[in-house]
């Protein structure tokens, strides 16, 4: 390049250029603190949050911890569900495939509500979850993944995010320890606390909690037969 | 005793010298017969005193029946007795087990809560303890009930323990009972030797080698969360829980009553209750009543609220809420 041959306006015109750069990467920042809050804010637990969003999967999140206390580790998914294929790979172990490996191939039919018009597969599976149908909580853009009401993309592992939007009492009650129960320590001076997530517990596509069958029974004195027959 | 063997002044003309027991000699005067009977029953009163040596069951040491009452340990004391409690326990279980003695954390007053709606009955609240804190295997105890009642009464009498089914049931709903830790326990008042006491953190704790076994306190106790070893505790010695405390999960002599102590060996330290950790329907919230910011204060600040009998004025730390 010729210094000289290039003229000034084109010069004043590179400058400009590089204050829009400076302006928009200036947006860019606020931006993402902006998101960065909001991501906070939707966090799951009083204390202040991590700000990273997408996690390794299988990793659970924690709440960063607060000078003195320990953190609040909520158990994460982990990951995209795969599904089990009848094939079996060379250590005798099930091949397991991504949602997308079919849903990339088709489009999706919002008309299916219910598991009931499904014809080829989940076909079976038990659904009771209100009104609610599959695109409700899937994303239709890409299947290894969830989307909110507002049509925005969540990751399996934000799940939390999805239920709380309709469950608030639960979301609220959740984060002050009166829902979901918890391990560890109830005292976060002396040491850390680790609580489930919404999908250990309910199934999403039947949430409610399942029947189970008592199997420990103090065997009280008085509930004996009396041994001498008076 | 009668030791005096000179003659008494109406037997001066007998000078041949006394028999081996010189009262046996004497003529039954009035004053020889009270001084014998005087000494007799002084032998026997005596001996009366000292009978509870002779009776000391076979299973309790000599050390262990002239133990201090808790409170009169000296650190020094507590130190030997925790020694000598571990070492019967490896005797008798097989188990290598540490005994201490957590002290309540200042300024914090326990709470315990149970969502009514949540609980299905399932009773995992009662086998973690009877793990947790060394119960006897042989009648599965555990400080815990779980009473199946039906919806539209809270009348506990009521409620029923033998339950075998699928729970929840439609018509019925479940009430975990224990002990309610009474900020005006009427076990401690019924309790002849303060075996039974209310500590600073509104736990109360029983003294396991002090008590006697009258049993007054659970013939007191409304919510009947007193139990009594009728047999010395089996426990296979891989399930002996080696981390113990002296007023809370350390095995229990037999003629000993014990009572839930809200895991004080695990809360006092910070951590969750057995119980708390088992429910998996999350129905169980544990926390300090003094912090503002606690989970059991949300739970009482906002929930609908009760506690068991509160019209007999014993004021429980433990509460019971829907939502």
């Amino acid at each position: 390049m010729v210094r000289g041959f290039r003229p000034r306006n084109g010069r004043r015109r590179m400058m400009a250029g590089w204050r829009v750069f400076i302006v928009l990467l200036l947006l860019a920042a606020v931006f993402a603190g902006v998101t960065a809050a909001m991501q906070s804010r939707n966090d799951l637990r009083n204390a202040p949050v991590a700000v990273s969003v997408k996690e390794p999967t299988g990793t659970p999140s924690s709440t960063a911890p607060v000078s003195g206390r320990f953190a609040v580790t909520i158990r994460k998914p982990a990951g995209p569900p795969r599904v089990v294929t009848a094939l079996k790979d060379a250590h005798a172990g099930s091949v397991t495939v991504a949602c997308s490996t079919c849903h990339a191939t088709r489009p999706s039919d919002h008309r299916n509500k219910t598991v009931k018009t499904l014809d080829e597969f989940h076909g079976g599976m038990a659904f009771s979850h209100g009104t609610v149908s599959c695109l409700s909580c899937h994303n239709p853009a890409d299947y290894d993944s969830l989307q909110l009401a507002d049509g925005s993309r969540v990751e399996f592992t934000d799940v939390m995010t999805l239920c709380g939007q309709c469950h608030g009492p639960q979301m609220r009650d959740y984060q002050h320890g009166a829902h979901g129960g918890l391990n560890g320590y109830w005292d976060l001076t002396r040491g850390p606390q680790q609580k489930n997530n919404c999908v250990d517990c309910h199934n999403p596509h039947a949430p409610q909690f399942p029947r189970m069958q008592p199997t420990f029974k103090p065997r009280d004195r008085f509930l004996e037969q009396s041994r001498s027959q008076h | 005793m009668t030791t005096d063997n000179t003659p008494s002044p109406d037997t001066t003309d007998r000078n041949e010298p006394g028999p081996l027991l010189p009262i046996l000699g004497q003529s039954s005067t009035r004053r020889t017969v009270l001084k014998t009977a005087g000494a007799a029953l002084g032998l026997a009163a005596f001996g009366e005193a000292l009978s509870p040596l002779l009776v000391i069951p076979e299973n309790v040491s000599v050390d262990e029946f002239l133990q201090q009452h808790y409170k009169e340990l000296s650190e020094d004391d507590k130190k030997k007795v925790f020694a000598r409690l571990e070492e019967e326990t490896r005797e008798r279980y097989g188990a290598d087990v540490t005994i201490t003695d957590p002290k309540p954390i200042p300024g914090v007053r326990f709470g315990y809560a149970i969502n009514v709606s949540k609980c299905n009955g399932n009773g995992k609240c009662m086998e973690a303890c009877n793990k947790e804190n060394n119960h006897h295997r042989g009648v599965d105890q555990s400080y815990i009930r779980v009473l199946e009642m039906t919806k539209g009464s809270l009348d506990m009498e009521h409620g029923s323990t033998t339950f075998d089914h699928m729970v929840p049931q439609e018509d019925k709903f479940y009430l975990p009972v224990q002990c309610q830790q009474c900020e005006n326990p009427p076990c401690v008042s019924a309790c002849p030797i303060e075996a039974t006491w209310q500590e600073a953190d509104g736990i109360v704790v029983v003294d396991y080698n002090w008590c006697i076994g009258c049993r007054y306190c659970e013939a007191a106790c409304p919510y009947h969360a007193r139990r009594f070893n009728w047999e010395p505790p089996e426990i296979p010695a891989e399930e002996v829980n080696p981390s113990q405390g002296y007023l809370s999960n350390r095995i229990r002599p037999q003629g000993a009553m014990e009572k839930c102590h809200f895991c004080l060996h695990r809360t006092r330290e910070g951590r969750a209750p057995a119980c708390q950790e088992a429910c998996p329907t999350g129905a169980r919230v544990f926390g300090d009543l003094n912090d503002p910011d606690s989970d059991i204060n949300y739970i009482l600040k906002n929930k609908r609220v009760f506690v068991l009998k509160e019209e007999l004025g014993t004021r429980p730390n433990f509460f019971y809420f829907f939502d």
